[in-house]
């Protein structure tokens, strides 16, 4: 059960949000399972990390969407980030970027 | 009255049998990740039916397991450094540690008696005393620590990504003795001890090639093989690691997945030369020799991961494609071959096939299930 204080915060977040990425149902329920079950395999189910970074909100500490979303897109050379670009699109990667900046911790 | 009796034991006896002593072996069943909910399915492999469900496992993105000896506990090893015993006959966690913070797998030793977990975060090896849990041997290493498996004579082998570098660890002494095996390529991202224990194989993902270890050799040294593999075409994005616990050896040779690349790998297991590819459906995943057969079955990264490829050892070619369903993401043969399992992730299922036939036998209800471990591997040496 998430305190009032942290409610209070996330409403904030979600207020000083420029813009969400609008994806419409039910696609943006495919990204999430991706994010979850795809990213996860090398992120953690809980984003907390494996053979990639953690990707947690508190480990993002506020990243550029723009720029997360370029790494979805691109990849990194030289590491185990494959580029996302032949599966989704730069709409799909900005809302993948702000889901991550924005969602709940599990834990 | 007396028969009376008799009659009414024995119509008793079964369901008491069955509250006091739920089962009595083992031997057909196993264990299935359910990932998403940190559980564990029980299944029954004669029965083609779960019969339990164990929770509170943790994150199990990435999840395997190990079995004791007597193949009543399984060992595993969760992606949140989280290292659970699990009994089950009663179905339950009989121990449990938290022993690092982000973890990839384990082995067992030879006799047992140690538990071996393969750490990312921080990076090492932590050895437990298998009956208890308890720390045997801390053995940090510099970078995530891949490729863990049991050798003979209470000894592990690990390899390390960030640096390079393997490792032998040598258990049976009071005090554990750790060799260096030199480097071994670029970000090695997992490897494997062949079923012979002669052969330690390393995949890299930082450069082109394999490198084996001839473990029979004193001391063992790193040979690089497939140096040249796939320059002649650009690689395509690896969107999930391939795994090696599963390569096979078979008809004298190893079958390896391309990184990068939709193929497989054929070398001469003595002479490490190549022998051939294979074009196939995806990016390669796991590449399993199905038991007492000259066939290799292969599942597929993501996106192309809705289908499984049957192969022939002996003509590498494709012989069967099979649509099991949405997201396949493991493949475990019963024992002796006739059965292949597989977890089918995105359809919360586990679909059985006739290996002869490859009619589906039937399918089992899982959350979201990822790796299938029958308790048989309990008796193979590098699982």
């Amino acid at each position: 059960m998430p305190s009032s204080a942290t409610l209070i915060a996330v409403a904030a977040c979600a207020l000083a949000l420029p813009v969400w990425a609008e994806i419409a149902q039910p696609r943006a329920a495919e990204l999430e399972h991706m994010v979850i079950q795809d990213c996860g395999s090398c992120h953690g189910l809980t984003m907390k990390g494996g053979l990639g970074s953690p990707l947690t909100r508190e480990a993002l500490d506020g990243a550029d969407r723009e720029v997360l979303a370029t790494i979805i897109l691109d990849g990194v050379p030289e590491t185990a980030m494959p580029p996302w670009r032949p599966l989704i699109t730069e709409e799909e990667a900005l809302w993948i970027a702000d889901y991550l900046l924005n969602r709940e911790q599990t834990q | 009255m007396k028969r009376f009796l008799a009659a009414t034991a024995l119509a008793l006896l079964p369901c008491f049998a069955l509250a006091e002593t739920p089962c009595c072996s083992t031997g057909d069943l196993g264990l299935i990740i359910e990932r998403a909910t940190g559980s564990l399915l029980v299944v029954d492999r004669s029965e083609h039916a779960a019969v339990g469900r164990i929770e509170g496992l943790g994150d199990m993105s990435h999840a395997s397991m190990t079995y004791s000896p007597d193949e009543r506990f399984a060992y595993v090893f969760g992606r949140d450094g989280g290292l659970s015993k699990v009994d089950i006959l009663e179905q339950k966690i009989v121990a449990r540690t938290i022993q690092a913070g982000n973890s990839i797998g384990g082995a067992i030793s030879d006799d047992g008696k140690l538990v071996a977990v393969s750490n990312y975060t921080p990076g090492g090896v932590k050895v437990f005393d298998a009956d208890t849990l308890e720390l045997v041997a801390d053995i940090p290493a510099p970078g995530k620590t891949i490729g863990l498996a049991d050798l003979p004579g209470r000894r592990f082998i690990w390899s390390v990504w960030d640096s390079g570098e393997a490792y032998l660890g040598d258990f049976s002494g009071d005090e554990p003795v750790v060799t260096s095996l030199g480097h071994v390529g670029k970000n090695p991202f997992d490897a494997v001890v062949t079923d012979d224990a002669h052969t330690y194989l390393i995949g890299l993902f930082g450069e082109k090639g394999v490198t084996a270890i001839d473990l029979w050799q004193d001391p063992p040294k790193p040979i690089r093989f497939l140096n040249d593999y796939g320059k002649d075409q650009e690689d395509m994005p690896v969107y999930k690691m391939p795994h090696l616990q599963g390569w096979a050896f078979s008809e004298g040779q190893f079958v390896l997945p391309a990184v990068g690349q939709y193929r497989l790998l054929w070398v001469d297991r003595e002479t490490l030369k190549d022998t051939g590819t294979t074009e196939v459906h995806g990016q390669p995943v796991f590449i399993i020799a199905q038991p007492a057969s000259p066939y290799v079955w292969v599942n597929f990264a993501t996106p192309r991961n809705g289908v499984v490829q049957v192969v022939d050892t002996r003509t590498h070619e494709v012989v069967k494609t099979l649509e099991p369903g949405k997201a396949v993401l493991h493949m475990e043969f019963a024992p002796r071959g006739a059965e292949a399992w597989v977890s089918v992730r995105d359809e919360n299922k586990i679909v059985i096939y006739d290996t002869r036939t490859f009619e589906k036998k039937a399918e089992i209800a899982a959350q979201a299930p990822s790796g299938i471990f029958f308790t048989a591997r309990a008796h193979q040496p590098g699982l």
